[in-house]
């Protein structure tokens, strides 16, 4: 084959997997799951090794089928050690995919002297090897078993939300309400978590168990910066995911270092850089909010502090300039700037070395007195 | 004769590994106490991850395997790693869970990146920087087993000589800051502790297994105490003596690797305190529950009875008047 | 001319922000040293927050608070404090007698151990709040009353002038609250004063000699009779308040 052909089914499996990968992601995001899919990632290894022995391939449907029920008892297995309430949620997953993961090493150096499955392979993933392992139907290569598998995923995943879109977004913002109203929360989990170990056995062939963790969590979380709305961020999730997986391919080519290590290299970099520019909620409108309400902020603080003590014995005191800064604890020039603001916006008067409130500045303090 | 020479030869080397992973088993053990206490199990994970690009930074920089300038790297990389999670939680909306998944991917996958790449460049000393990914207890010399004992006999060193400060900082931080304790020193102090236990142990465990090593010996030591020292003493001890008995059982049988015995170990001491822990453990807890109903229907009976005896008495009281 | 007395607390001009969204708009305080306080308000009115300002342990945006005349930092040992319940894991392995100590760890300084005489201490503040027979119980196999039993011994051990209480009878039973209540009226008599905040409006008249409605800024402060009246109620409960029984 030509190797452009081949860099260009590579690229379309990387834009296929991390698609399919982002889709689960967001919901586990959103229900502060994530570490789960670390877990199962890791900890399907031994079901993946046992269906190996089996049926002795790597492109089996039966390994998926394994890795799927390997993923669904680490979810159990999690939720009954919380259950003894011996153990917290954090330590229950860090006790149980290592030691599930130590399984499956063990197997796999005890006895695969002569089949192909290394743990380099299950653990790192190479995309560069995905496109050569061609689907053979009568002796026809029909295309990457990858893109079919993952190509499946994708579907499978969106055909899920689609379905349970009312349900899933329930489960995820008021589990106890879908309970309450009838929507089977557990079997909605249960759906997801076996959606996210199909997803993560198909993609390990592309990225390895470590990376995938990138793909699923890294778009969704960077979506959850831009957008509110659950399907925005569900196709947000997807753009980017497409976005990361297509550069950091093509930058891995030029710099002929890992590819998924790139993918998951530049997936940081995009969540840094959405966090930073990002409309309204990235640092750098955060910070230029901040400087202009700290501002406001003195401001109000100042026509609050003049308004309750306004009538009072102690009034003449609390508004005498000079004195300010020593009540309010401000630097004096931060003060003085905070009463030329204030007397610019005709919140306040000064008479003499003493400030009063104007109505503006009044209803300003009772404003925000209220809120 | 020769047998004999080459025997001894192979004990030494196993004896320098098993030392090596008692010490870490206990040094982890010990300070991984403090995560779990802190429900910072999965950080640790993290760490561990993270400490990848920093491992091959350090080499990239110097040409050198040697492993205290590994584990500077390493420590530096799991340092940032922290302060990323903490930056992304602070300052955006993303959770801390995700904010670890992010982090530990993405630096890892960072790693990688360096690591083929300086594979790329055809450095013949470069071989052997994966063990940092999937560990090689097998591969432990003498100076890897010096130096995890100097930087985790550091490490004890300043808990003990912290003792107090520590253990109300984890138990009630508000407090300790209204005495006046610095918190936010004593927290980098501790996750310092951390990262020092995590990148000592890399090399033997691997990033994958690091995090079961901090946890599964700290839950188990939980089980048979409630007292905070005798919990990291006895996760210490749970730890150096899974070190020693997986590396006894890796090297009697062929091809089997050293670090995932370890953690088998380990988690198969989890798995019998729990069970049968005294007050905790859940065969304890199963025969106190059985217990209790029966004393309760023994205290429901006899409720029942002195009810009917009260009724009587009252029935003969208000006969008399 | 005014008299100026020593306020045991001072809280001059106190607003706190956390982000951009104010907590406590300028905030005046003056208690007197001897007095049973409470704080009344709202949820969300700002009460653990003044607690945690007056202790240094969140940064006002603004204003000032004074112990005795000089700022927290160098008041410290004299100011004992109890958080929360809610606040800590109770599942930490410790039991009763090691928590109560950690109220001598501020006097002790860094690194020195807890000796026999903190101990002794100790002891006698279990023995106080009636704990005496629990001194050994790991803290979670302690009921609530007793749990707060424990942190107010830890208080106490702190041997302070001043005592800042965060929701001491959240969750606890009747002789629990009667116990505590008895304990903080006789650190008054001593002359200690003492600042708790409070939920229960029905109990204010019985339990304290002062309090201070507060809702995100002071509504009112000062004696009992003057301050906690109807007007100031509905003013800090915003007419969401139906029935006081007013004694």
């Amino acid at each position: 084959m030509i190797t452009e052909n081949i860099n260009l089914l590579t690229a379309i499996i990387a834009i296929v997997t991390a698609s399919a990968c982002a889709l689960p992601g967001v919901f586990l995001v959103l229900r502060r799951m994530t570490l789960m899919s670390d877990a199962i990632s890791h900890a399907i290894l031994p079901g993946i090794v046992l269906a190996f022995f089996l049926t002795h391939s790597v492109s089996s449907p039966l390994l998926i089928v394994a890795a799927t029920a390997t993923g669904i008892l680490t979810v159990v297995f999690v939720e009954l050690l919380q259950k003894t309430k011996l153990v917290k949620e954090d330590a229950a997953i860090g006790l149980t995919f290592p030691a599930l993961f130590s399984i499956g090493v063990i197997l796999i150096s005890r006895y695969s002297k002569n089949i192909h499955l290394d743990i380099d392979a299950v653990l790192l993933g190479e995309l560069a090897y995905a496109p050569l392992n061609q689907l053979d139907i009568n002796g026809r290569e029909i295309g990457p078993v990858a893109l079919y598998v993952m190509g499946f995923m994708f579907v499978l995943n969106v055909t899920f939300i689609l379905v349970f879109y009312k349900e899933l977004k329930l489960v995820t913002f008021d589990a106890s309400l879908a309970a309450t109203l009838g929507f089977a929360p557990t079997l909605i989990h249960y759906g997801l978590m076996a959606l996210v170990s199909m997803t993560t056995v198909g993609a390990f062939d592309a990225v390895g168990s470590i990376l995938v963790v990138a793909l699923i969590v890294g778009p969704p979380a960077t979506a959850y910066l831009m957008t509110d709305s659950l399907t925005r961020m569900l196709i947000l999730s997807v753009i980017i995911g497409s976005i990361n997986a297509l550069s950091g391919y093509w930058l891995s080519i030029f710099l002929n270092v890992s590819i998924a290590g790139t993918i998951a290299s530049v997936t940081l970099l995009v969540f840094v850089l959405v966090f930073l520019i990002v409309p309204n909620r990235g640092l750098v409108s955060i910070a230029r909010r901040h400087i202009r309400q700290k501002w406001e902020f003195a401001q109000t603080m100042l026509v609050i502090h003049l308004f309750n003590h306004e009538g009072l014995p102690e009034a003449q005191e609390e508004s005498e300039i000079a004195h300010l800064h020593e009540h309010l604890r401000w630097e004096p020039s931060f003060a003085l700037r905070v009463v030329k603001n204030a007397l610019n916006n005709r919140y306040v008067l000064q008479e003499a070395s003493q400030l009063m409130l104007t109505e503006r500045g009044r209803a300003k303090a009772q404003r925000a007195l209220v809120q | 004769m020769l047998d004999f020479f080459f025997l001894t030869r192979f004990d030494y080397t196993l004896m320098v590994v098993s030392i090596g992973a008692a010490l870490l088993g206990a040094i982890s053990g010990a300070l991984g106490t403090y995560a779990v206490l802190r429900r910072q199990s999965l950080l640790g994970d993290t760490i561990s991850h993270a400490a990848l690009p920093g491992i091959a930074i350090a080499f990239m920089l110097t040409g050198s395997k040697t492993p205290l300038i590994l584990v500077l790297g390493a420590a530096i990389a799991g340092w940032i790693a922290t302060l990323f999670v903490v930056g992304i939680v602070r300052l955006t909306r993303i959770k801390y869970d995700s904010a670890l998944g992010i982090v530990l991917s993405t630096f890892f996958g960072f790693g990688l990146v360096l690591l083929s790449w300086i594979q790329h460049q055809g450095n013949a000393n470069q071989a052997g920087l994966d063990t940092f990914i999937f560990g090689q207890a097998a591969t432990l010399l003498q100076r890897d087993v010096l130096t995890i004992g100097i930087l985790g006999g550091l490490a004890l060193l300043i808990t003990s000589i912290l003792w107090k400060e520590l253990k109300l900082l984890v138990f009630d931080e508000g407090f300790a800051a209204s005495i006046g304790l610095p918190t936010r020193l004593l927290d980098i102090v501790l996750t310092s502790l951390l990262v020092i236990a995590i990148v000592i142990g890399l090399q033997a465990v691997g990033a994958v297994l690091m995090s079961a090593m901090l946890v599964a010996p700290a839950v188990a030591a939980r089980q048979w105490t409630n007292r905070l020292n005798l919990m990291v003493i006895l996760a210490g001890c749970f730890g150096a003596f899974s070190g020693v008995v997986g590396t006894f059982i890796s090297s009697s049988a062929t091809a089997i690797p050293t670090g995932p015995t370890i953690i088998l170990c380990v988690t198969f001491m989890v798995v019998f305190s729990m069970a049968l822990a005294p007050n905790r453990g859940l065969l304890w807890n199963s025969i106190k529950q059985s217990r209790n109903r029966h004393s309760l229907k023994l205290a429901t009976s006899s409720l029942v009875k002195s009810t009917s005896v009260n009724n009587r008495i009252e029935e003969n009281d208000n006969r008399k008047y | 001319m005014q008299i100026q007395e020593t306020k045991a607390i001072q809280v001059t001009d106190l607003t706190v922000a956390y982000r951009e969204t104010p907590v406590l708009w300028d905030i005046d305080l003056d208690v007197p040293p001897g007095v049973l306080l409470s704080i009344v308000g709202p949820n969300g009115a700002g009460k653990t927050t003044l607690i945690k300002a007056i202790l240094g342990l969140v940064r006002p945006a603004a204003g000032n608070v004074l112990i005795y005349n000089k700022p927290y930092a160098v008041q410290r040992k004299i100011v004992g404090y109890v958080p929360q319940r809610g606040s800590v894991d109770w599942d930490f392995p410790t039991n009763v007698l090691d928590v109560v100590m950690m109220g001598r760890y501020g006097a002790l300084g860094w690194v020195r151990r807890p000796g026999k005489q903190d101990r002794e201490l100790a002891m006698h503040a279990i023995e106080k709040v009636g704990m005496e027979k629990y001194t050994t119980r790991q803290i979670s196999q302690l009921s609530g009353g007793q749990q707060q039993r424990v942190f107010i011994a830890r208080a106490l051990v702190q041997d302070a002038t001043i005592y800042l209480m965060d929701e001491p009878f959240q969750g606890v039973d009747a002789t629990t609250e009667r116990a505590i209540i008895a304990l903080l009226q006789e650190l008054r008599e001593n002359g200690k004063t003492v600042v708790v905040v409070h939920h229960d409006l029905q109990t204010v008249t019985d339990y304290f000699d002062w309090v201070m409605l507060l809702n995100i800024r002071r509504i009112a402060s000062g004696p009992v009779e003057d301050t906690f009246t109807a007007d100031n109620l509905r003013e800090t409960y915003g007419g969401r308040i139906a029935f006081i029984k007013n004694k």
